[in-house]
Order: structure tokens, then sequence, then C-alpha cells
């Protein structure tokens, strides 16, 4: 199992937004994680990739048999865990290239490879920019400073890409953009799957599913997984509205 | 040639030692440069030191610094060759270097370099012997002795610095390098006096650079007058990397006149107590300063930057932007006057300081202070001082950047800002590179100089050979 979850709690500022969660993700698999704004999508995104504002105050993670409480964000990172952010940070004065190329090779360092030297590094980026369908060269300009909303989702993809993580947590990568993009986004994570990789999509919509299948499709709602089915739940939820789950709670 | 006394620096003490070596002090003088020399040590004995209750001083204590014994040197150590005390080698940098040695112009033999084109490079007291002519209209006419103590205290002791002048329309190729290096076996306390003349829509980079070699304390008043002609440009870069127990006041009077154009940078990497005075006067209209800073300072660092520009002419416009990464327990001041005066209409004014502090115990204290006498202005200022960004520190080591390389890439983002205005592109390299070793803490007071230190991405050796400017 690639990535264990049980009885996750958490809370920020004191004030608790996971409330019991349990989730099981095996390689190879695409689990959707759905429900309605506010009820701790995001945040178990958060807690997953290690962010300190949010504190675990009961249960475990286990990612590969390791407990991920006692790694860092980096450390985790490190360890083929990916999240790309629903809302990505602009860094000015921090160059793409700089930035991935301090990434991929903190990361092969890691993993005890050499650094990639500079050619091979470009080389990279331009494949990797082929992948996603980039055709601008974002890749000389500051990280997200700005870039428009598509693009900054679609340098998330890249950078997934980039990094090969065999965890990839994509945290509403789908909102706000039009279908081209949306299908941009979908083929990436299309191509880059391979059976020893897993993805957990965070969506608000059904859309995105019609181009990525999950295998899972689980409702997050008020700080729990309410409700877990295959892809049809995801037409189900499409079909009735959150409502239907808040009658249920 | 050195008294062998060593004492604090203190008023009474300064005042006799002017007495005991007037004759020497005036022996180059003309007789308009020495009655201005009278005036400065006239100035000085009535001002005395600032201490903390003089304004533009509160928040900057000199007395630790002037409180040790130093010696006094009032002539040229016995040293004539430049690069036997360093060796500079920006790689592509077409420079012409100038050695200072604790404060003395080191000549090697040729006082003044004279080129074909009229530009005139060298000893100040060269030049007060062959070109009275150039240098009376100038020297001390920039500064205000009767407010600055020392400015006045380095008008009553120098006699030699760095004279350069490039006439009209002549735009210099080469960038000139002054280098003032301090390189004593004990505490030092240094003088030295530069005279910048550019004539009409001339043209010159310099890049003006303060090193120590060794760990000694030294206390530097520096005093650099610099005039821009009519239409005149001038890139200029002061660049301080001085050990942790030295003091530098270093004080930089601008005077442009109609249409001219000032780019100025300061980057300020290291110095137990560092004090920028730059002051800026518009003194015809259509005047354009730029003035950018950068400080990184750590331990127990002090860094003052004051900045005064006058406009005192219409249609004038000045920037300036400092930015400023304070470690441990740091401590900075900013200190911006912009003075519109009555008949300056249309000015533009900006005004930016943006601190970063990295611990609890770091301190800025950042005053702006705009006095308008004119309606028909433009003006603003701003001033930030925060963290580093914690949602940006947790996206970079969210793709696996260590938090000690997160930190470092922000940091330089931040610095990059006013590093990458650097125009010339091998010394930009250079002071990225310094700006990194220094934010990666690996940046020495070396023993050769420390722009010696290599780029490995521009390997390219350059060796200046003084024989050949
Ligand atoms: N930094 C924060 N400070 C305080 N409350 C927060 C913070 N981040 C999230 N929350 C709260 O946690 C809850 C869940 O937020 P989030 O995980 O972003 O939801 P979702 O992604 O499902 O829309 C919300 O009530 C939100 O207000
Ligand atoms: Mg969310």
């Amino acid at each position: 199992m690639l990535l264990k979850i049980t009885n996750l709690h958490a809370s920020i500022k004191g004030k608790e937004i996971l409330k019991g969660i349990d989730l099981e993700v095996n390689k190879g698999e695409i689990h959707a994680i759905m429900g309605p704004n506010g009820t701790g999508k995001s945040t178990l995104a958060s807690v997953i990739a290690g962010k300190d504002e949010f504190e675990v105050t009961e249960g475990e993670i286990l990612y590969n048999a390791k407990n991920l409480m006692t790694l860092s964000v980096e450390e985790r990172a490190r360890e083929g865990i990916f999240l790309g952010f629903q809302y990505p940070v602009e860094i000015p004065g921090v160059s793409m290239t700089n930035f991935m190329r301090t990434a991929v090779n903190e990361i092969r360092k890691y993993r005890g490879l050499d650094p990639l030297s500079a050619g091979e590094f470009l080389k990279m980026m331009e494949e990797k920019k082929k992948l996603v369908e980039i055709t601008s060269n974002l890749t000389n300009r500051s990280v997200n400073e700005g870039f428009s909303g598509g693009e900054k989702k679609r340098n998330e993809i890249f950078q997934m890409a980039m990094l090969e993580p065999t965890l990839a947590i994509l945290d509403e990568t789908d909102s706000g953009l039009d279908i081209d993009a949306l299908r941009v986004v979908a083929n990436g994570v299309n191509k880059l799957r391979t059976p020893e990789n897993a993805f957990v999509v965070i969506t608000h919509y059904q859309r995105l599913l019609e181009y990525i299948i999950p295998d899972f499709v689980h409702v997050l709602f008020e700080g729990r997984i309410v409700k877990s089915g295959g892809k049809e739940l995801a037409l189900e939820l499409e079909e009735k509205g959150y409502d239907w789950i808040k009658q249920q709670h | 040639m050195e008294p062998s006394a060593s004492n604090p620096i203190t008023r009474e003490y300064l005042l006799n030692l002017f007495q005991e070596n007037y004759k020497k002090l005036i022996a180059g003088d003309t007789p308009v440069l020495q009655a201005r020399r009278e005036m400065a040590i006239a100035a000085f004995k009535k001002l005395g030191f600032p201490d903390k209750k003089t304004e533009d001083w509160r928040s900057t204590d000199l007395s630790g610094s002037l409180g040790l014994d130093y010696h006094y040197p009032l002539g040229p150590s016995e040293e004539k060759d430049l690069q036997k005390v360093f060796r500079c080698d920006i790689p592509h940098l077409d420079t012409a270097v100038i050695g200072q040695l604790n404060g003395w112009y080191v000549s090697k033999d040729v006082p003044l370099i004279e080129l074909g084109n009229g530009i005139i490079i060298g000893s100040l007291a060269e030049a007060i012997k062959k070109y009275p002519h150039l240098i009376e209209p100038h020297l001390g006419q920039y500064t205000n002795v009767e407010s600055n103590a020392f400015a006045a205290l380095n008008a009553a002791f120098t006699t030699d610095g760095t004279f350069i002048y490039i006439p009209d329309g002549v735009k210099s190729e080469k960038a000139v390098q002054l280098v003032n290096v301090i390189q004593h076996r004990e505490n030092i306390f240094i003088q030295s006096r530069n005279l910048v003349v550019l004539g009409k829509g001339a043209k010159l980079t310099v890049v003006h650079c303060d090193d120590s070699y060794d760990y000694q304390p030294s206390f530097s008043n520096i005093v650099t007058e610099i005039v821009l002609g009519e239409g005149a440009f001038l890139d200029h870069y002061k660049l301080q990397n001085l050990n942790n127990t030295s003091t530098l006041v270093s004080s930089n009077w601008f005077h442009l006149e109609k249409e001219a154009q000032l780019k100025s940078h300061y980057i300020s990497l290291n110095g137990a107590l560092l004090r920028n005075n730059t002051y800026v006067r518009f003194d015809g209209p259509f005047g354009d300063a730029t003035i950018y800073g950068l400080y990184l300072m750590d331990r127990k660092q002090h860094i003052d930057n004051y900045v005064a520009v006058d406009h005192a002419s219409p249609d004038c416009e000045s920037k300036e932007l400092f930015k400023g990464i304070l470690d441990e327990h740091a401590t900075g001041v900013f200190n911006g006057h912009i003075l519109v005066e009555r008949d300056a209409q249309r000015t533009n004014a900006y005004q930016n300081n943006r601190n970063l502090l990295l611990t609890d115990t770091a301190k800025i204290n950042s005053k702006p202070f705009l006095e308008i006498y004119n309606d028909d202005v433009k003006c603003s200022h701003g001033s930030t001082t925060g963290q580093l960004d914690e949602n940006a520190m947790f996206y970079l080591r969210q793709r696996g950047i260590g938090e000690d390389n997160a930190r470092m890439l922000l940091m330089f983002a931040f610095a990059d800002e006013v590093v990458s205005r650097i125009a010339i592109e091998p010394l930009r390299f250079r002071i990225e590179d310094m700006v990194k070793k220094r934010l990666q803490g690996e940046l020495q007071i070396c023993e050769q100089c420390v722009l010696h230190c290599s780029t490995p991405e521009h390997p390219v050796e350059f060796r200046i050979d003084l024989s050949k400017i």
C-alpha cells in the first residue's frame, strides 16, 4: 500500500478541520476526492504534504510504510509526494529554471544520484514542456509571477512532470480552466500515469473526471469521508448535488 | 611617515594633530584651497563629532567606534606597487583600476594617467599641483562643512585621494575602479578624499570598493565629490566588504547639472558599522537620479543609509530603492530625506525601503522625511519590514528544496531586485556571486582582494596591468 491514512484529526489555530479521515491508496490507482467548499479537502492535502500550520492531533499517515509525521516537508517531497496547489504561489525573483533545477537536483541527491548538468537539465525541461503542451517560454520567468490562472495550473502539471512523483495530489487543478486547458491538464496526468504511481485528484466538478477516469471517488464532508464508491458516484453527485450529502448528515 | 601615537578619535586630539602637522597639511594647497582647509577645521572645531542627540545620528551610535585607539597616518605608506597589495579580476570587465592604501593613492611612479582624449585619472595631490584650475572650482564646493562634521574633518586633513576627470563630450568606454584597501597591523584611522568631474555630455562608470584585508579595527571617513556636467551620465557603484571590527563613514556628494543622469548603487556586504551618506542636488532642470541600495548584515553589524535628495530645480526625477536583509542581532537605519524646493515644479520623487528581518533580534529603523515647498509634484514613499514569505517557503520545500536552500532562494530573489539593476554584466555576475556567498555565510575578507573569489561559470582570468592603462 502506498498511502494509508487512519483516523486522521487535524486542526488549525485550535479549530478542528479534519475529524477522523480514513483513506487507502495503492500504486496504480487514481482517487478522486470531492466535496463542498470549506470541508477540508485542501487541509487534507496540506497535512499530507506536511504544512506545519496544521496540527495533527490524532491518527496517522503511513506512506510506503513510513510514518510521515517524522518527515519534513522537503523529505516527503523527496520521497515522492507532490502537491499541485489550489493557489500556486508567486515568487518574484526566483526563475522557473533555477527553481526546478534546484528541486530536481536536491531530489536526485537524496536518492544518491549525481546532479544533472545544465545541458541535461535544459533538455529535460524542453521534453516536459512538450508533454504538458507549454509553448511559451515560461522557463525564464519568475515562478508563477504574472501567470494567468490557466498558466499557473499548467505550471503545476509541468512541475509534476519534472519531478515524477510517486504520489501526486492535485488540489482543484481544474478550477477556473477552460476546456482546452482542462484537456491539457488531464492529458498530463494520463501520460504520467504508470503502475508505479498514484494520483489523488481533488475536484469540485465531475467534469475533470470525464478526462481522468478515477478508480475510486470519495466524498469529503465536514472533515470526514462520508461516502466512497466507483466513478459512478461522481455522476450521482453531479446529478443530485451536494445537498443530497448534506441532508444525509 | 606614520605618527606612532595611538589615541581614541576625539575633537581635542584631532585639533592638536592638525596644529602639529599644519605645515605638512597645507604644503600642497593653493591659496584658495588653504582657505577652505582653514574654514573646515574651524567648522569641525565648532561641530565636534555627532552623538545620539544630533539630528540624523539618533539611531547610530558612534561612541564605541570612536573610542578605540587608532593610529593616524598623515602620509602614504611605503608601498608603491598596487599589485603587491591586491589583484582584481572581474572577468570581462574592462576597468582601469585605481588603488588607495589606507586612504593614500598608490602611485607606482605614475601619479597621473593622462589619456589622449583628455581623461585624467590619478592622485588628487598631483592634480592640484598640475591642474589647479580643474580642481579649485569643485573641491570642497559641494560638501557642507558647516553642518557635517565628517565632511569638515575630512576637508581639514586630507591632502590626497583620487581625481577623475572626463572632459566635455568624452564617453569613457572603460570603467574606472577605485579600490580603497585597508591593510595595517594596528588599528587605523583613515581619511580619504576623491573628486570626480564629468564634463558636459561626458559618460563614465565608476566602481568604488571599500575593502579590508586584515582583521584590525579601522575607522574610515571617506568623502567623494562627484560633479555631473550638463547631460553627463554616471553609472556609479559602491561596494563595501569590510571586516567585522571596521567602521566606515562614506559620504558621496553628487552635483547634477541640467539633464544629467545618475545611477548609483550601494552594495553593503560586511562591516561592523557602515554609514553611507548620499547627497544628491539637482542644480539644473531635467536631471534624473536613481539610487539603489542593498545591505546584508548579521551578527551585531549596523548599517545606516542616509539619503538626501535636494530638488533645487524643476522637472527632475529621483528614485530610491533600498533593500536590506538583517539577520541575528544586526540593526539598520534608513533615513531618506527628499527636499522639494519652491521653484522645483513638476518634480517626481519616489522612495522605497524594504527590509527582511530574519530574527526577532534584528531591527530596522526606517524614516522617510519629505519636505515639499511646491504643489506641482509627484512624491511617494514606502517602507515595508517583514519576514520570509511562509507560503513561498512551503511551496519551494514541497518541491523537495531543503529549508536552507529555500531561504537562500527567497533571500537572493529579494536582493535580486537591486542586483539585477547592475548594468554591466560581468560586474553583475560578480556581485551576484558575492551576494550568494554572503547569504551562505561564505564570503570572506580575503587575503587577496575580495573581488578575487572565483566565479565558476565565468572562469576567465583577467589581470590588470597598470602600466597599460
Ligand atoms: N490558514 C487557515 N486559518 C484558519 N482557518 C483555515 C485555514 N485554512 C483553512 N481553514 C479553514 O478550514 C476549513 C477547511 O478549509 P479547506 O481545507 O481549504 O476546505 P476546502 O479545500 O474543502 O474548500 C475552512 O473552514 C477554512 O476556513
Ligand atoms: Mg480547497
